[in-house]
């Protein structure tokens, strides 16, 4: 018998629940930043920064549980149909809802990856934002600017390059989430248009698949698996690294 | 309030564009921690069934018979523990060569910025690593392989808290200790650690709250085990795996039991992670 293993699944997989999961992070982070630094009472930011930090330190493995065992389900009853009638309708977008509603899936894992690396996002932009001196807002304001004008022209500008540093640190942590993704992808090598379809992803592969594979072939093909997965997130996790050190380089000259 | 309010229509429709992208931004909050409180209230209402003492006390069970984690909780406290032990001193170190000693020089700024790649590095990349620098090496799954896996996680976050306390030190107190004619490693050792120190605390707390619900670096090192084994050298049961398994079992008993782990791991994870912060705020930097 001739063994042959692909990583292309894995990799689809693992590039497009990450990409849902920023779809639906960025703007929910950006949304929280502004909140806890522009608009939230002064005793009330630490409280909820804190609370929205504990997203982050629940462990992978309990998002795993709670989206299998709480969100598929409801997922599956509610949304998908809903999703069905409306985005199901639109031709050339019908494609991508099709297939059984089964709750599992690529969008399912894509939305509990968003869930996990939102306080990770809000985090740096939270710090991105405080950063910006408050000598340019007092200004922008001064000249009668609302609070959401100098979100978007000044600390937004000023900032963007941290911004964008948060947004690839996101998307580092996601594609190598594993548990969370494991309990709900569905673990299907096949590949899909359908988001609503099962799927796998490389941290999931692994995790599913190591200890179980047989002969040396099989598990020097996971490994290999695995030096991809690490070259793809330090890339990313590098490039984040320098977009923040550029800001951070920034600060110290105009300070 | 001003007298253009209300007859300029430009000056509307940017108080109204204001007003709903604001509105959103409390939309988006609402909606992370809306998340929180479900995934919390699930937990609490689905473990306090199982959060029960035979818990504690009894092993895991063969599918469809009563049983506790006993064996698991022992194991994830003892790789833990030993994993932290591990890192902890690794990590200290580094961090204090980062901050005290290598002020000038690439190997500083390189090491940095390595530390924090790594910090967010996959953790089922790092159980890979030292399965097959360890596990393969030695052909059978072991307490302290894990450990290792888990004294990797923790080293990066030792190593940025360390660093980044021991620079909020002022440079003054250094000097003061430096010009009574301290050697750098008293400086080192009974200044700049001691007004540290909280942050420090803080960071190991961190760490080990982060290790305490890492399950993909424990997949291919400690594996798992059915019996209570306080050998390190043998495969060792541990929470995260445990449930892992039991979850992904078909079997009623086992996703009770598996609720019951996960409540138990998310507070104590929570638990350190609030005495942490707490600790550190009371302390003065």
């Amino acid at each position: 018998m001739k063994e042959q293993f692909g990583a292309l699944v894995p990799i689809v997989g693992t590039l497009g629940t990450s990409f849902i999961a920023l779809l639906i992070a960025i703007p929910v982070s950006f949304g929280i930043a502004v909140f806890l630094t522009e608009l939230s009472p002064v005793w009330l930011r630490r409280p909820l920064g804190t609370a929205i930090e504990m997203l982050a330190a629940i462990p992978s493995i309990i998002y795993g549980m709670w989206g299998l065992f709480v969100f598929a389900p409801v997922f599956q009853l509610y949304v998908q149909p809903l999703l069905k009638k409306t985005i199901g309708q639109v031709p050339y977008l019908s494609g991508i809802v099709a297939g059984p509603p089964m709750g599992i899936g690529m969008l399912t894992a894509g939305i509990i990856l968003a869930i996990m690396v939102i306080p990770f996002i809000t985090a740096v932009m939270r710090d991105v934002f405080e950063i910006v001196p408050a000598m340019l807002k007092e200004s922008a304001y001064g000249l009668g600017s609302t609070t959401w004008e100098v979100v978007r022209h000044v600390v937004l500008p000023y900032a963007k390059v941290g911004v964008i540093g948060g947004i690839m640190l996101g998307l580092g942590r996601a594609l190598g989430e594993t548990m969370a993704v494991t309990f709900v992808i569905g673990n299907a090598h096949q590949l899909s248009a359908s988001l609503f379809a099962p799927g796998n992803s490389i941290a999931s592969a692994l995790a599913n698949e190591f200890t179980e594979a047989v002969g040396d072939l099989y598990t020097s093909s996971l490994i290999e698996l695995g030096l991809i997965l690490f070259l793809i997130t330090t890339i990313v996790l590098a490039c984040s690294k320098l977009l923040l050190l550029q800001l951070a380089k920034r600060e110290g000259t105009n300070a | 309030m001003s007298a253009v309010e209300p007859v300029n229509p430009a000056y509307r429709r940017r108080k109204r564009r204001n007003a709903l992208m604001m509105s959103l931004s409390a939309v988006a909050l609402a909606f992370g921690l809306f998340w929180l409180f479900w995934i919390l209230g699930v937990l609490l209402w689905e473990g306090a069934a199982a959060l029960r003492p035979s818990l504690f006390v009894q092993m895991t069970p063969p599918p469809g018979s009563d049983g506790g984690l006993a064996n698991a909780i022992f194991g994830s406290v003892l790789m833990a523990g030993a994993g932290a032990l591990i890192g902890t001193p690794v990590g200290i170190l580094a961090g204090t060569y980062l901050a005290e000693y290598g002020r000038r020089g690439w190997l500083t700024p390189a090491t940095r910025f390595i530390n924090d790649v790594l910090l967010s590095a996959p953790s089922i990349v790092i159980g890979l690593f030292v399965y097959t620098v360890w596990v393969a090496q030695f052909r059978h799954f072991s307490g302290w392989a894990g450990a290792l896996a888990l004294a990797i996680i923790v080293v990066p976050v030792v190593v940025r808290t360390t660093d980044d306390m021991l620079k909020l030190v002022p440079h003054s107190l250094r000097e003061a200790a430096a010009a009574l004619g301290a050697p750098t490693w008293k400086v080192i050792t009974l200044v700049s650690y001691r007004a540290a120190r909280a942050g420090i605390v803080t960071g190991v707390l961190l760490a080990i709250a982060r290790i305490t619900g890492e399950t993909a670096p424990l997949l291919f090192t400690a594996l798992n085990n059915q019996f209570w084994s306080a050998d390190l050298n043998r495969p060792m049961a541990n929470l995260p795996v445990v449930i892992f398994q039991f979850a992904m079992s078909p079997y009623e008993d086992w996703h009770r039991l598996a609720w019951g782990g996960a409540c138990l791991i998310t507070l104590l994870v929570l638990g350190i992670n609030i005495a942490a912060r707490t600790y550190f705020r009371k302390q003065p930097v």
